[in-house]
């Protein structure tokens, strides 16, 4: 049974392997495969192009392959789609001035929070401490 | 006192600054992305051409203001588009080049029989790579280009008679002059 099993689990996995590209190093494969989950498909959106059926992204996938065998690096890559998709494929966007609100709101948003909550347990404290005064 | 009546407001203020932003997402089509290429050169290609077979390259179009418009027999939003493209050209403002993106030949060729074929000229991009280059992500795409072969405007999805006359038509008299 477990061997069943075992074989239709290896059959899945051929029939999802739909493009495959041949690398020289283990490095140029973790490139590949890096460089494709951090770009996004332009078509279907909430996709990267690894996991996406999109014509647009086997293409994308196939450009990505030829620059890695190329020996081009990753901000080489990257930097080739940008110009020509701009800073939407990316899912991992640059840091610059007027994608600064972007990566700091949060850290400010967490700071204002944490004010106001120490206030507040400070407050409280001062409250109940003056209770126990009474 | 007035300090009280701020604090029960403020939950307001971030309310209301919430319904705002989230106003403003409301029916904007997500599928519409800025193109990284406006006002940057065409990119370079040399593709065959659908009608007679000779390459077309930046510099076979050197000089002329056209728009470049991105199409396929297989894409349904271009058969709607068709009507448009077949004003414009019509119109005879400037010529309409077509690229006719990962398609089949003898379909797209049947495709112009059945509706017309509009275009100046059709470049055969078959694989999609020069598709890439002009940042290409799905048909109709069109792009206006100048006389010095740089790209200023970008339309995805169809032409229609808006986006004619607010976005084309300023830009296209705002080149002109760079017609050799």
């Amino acid at each position: 049974m477990k061997k069943i099993f075992i074989t239709l689990l290896l059959m899945a996995n051929t029939v999802f392997a739909i493009d495959i590209h041949e690398f020289k190093t283990e490095q140029q494969r973790l490139d590949y495969q890096q460089l494709t989950e951090e770009l996004r498909c332009l078509v279907c959106q909430n996709q990267n192009i690894a996991d996406s059926d999109a014509g647009l992204a086997k293409d994308l996938r196939n450009e990505v392959a030829k620059m890695v065998q190329k020996d081009m690096s990753q901000t080489e890559i990257t930097d080739y789609l940008v110009e020509r998709y701009g800073d939407f494929v990316r899912y991992n966007p640059p840091m610059r001035a007027d994608t600064l609100v972007l990566w700091f709101m949060p850290l400010l948003i967490l700071l204002i929070a944490g004010f106001i909550v120490i206030r507040t347990i400070k407050k409280n404290a001062n409250n109940t401490s003056n209770e126990s005064n009474l | 006192m007035n300090k009280t009546v701020i604090k029960a407001l403020i939950p307001l203020v971030i309310f209301l600054s919430l319904v705002y932003l989230l106003y403003q997402g409301l029916g904007k089509d997500t599928r519409l992305l800025p193109s990284a290429l406006i006002n940057k050169p065409v990119p370079q290609f040399a593709l065959p051409s659908l009608m007679t077979g000779k390459t077309i390259n930046n510099d076979t179009l050197k000089g002329q203001m056209y728009l470049l418009n991105v199409w396929a027999s297989w894409c349904p939003n271009c058969r709607v588009e068709h009507p448009m493209v077949t004003e414009f050209a019509r119109q005879n403002i400037i010529p309409v080049y077509g690229l006719n993106y990962k398609d089949d030949n003898a379909t797209a060729k049947a495709w112009l029989n059945q509706f017309g074929n509009p275009y100046t000229d059709i470049l055969i991009d078959a694989e999609g790579l020069v598709g890439i280059d002009f940042g290409v992500y799905g048909a109709p795409e069109t792009f206006l280009v100048d006389g010095d072969g740089m790209i200023r405007h970008k339309i995805v999805g169809e032409l229609n008679p808006q986006n004619i006359q607010n976005e084309l038509l300023p830009l296209i008299e705002k080149h002109k002059n760079t017609i050799k």
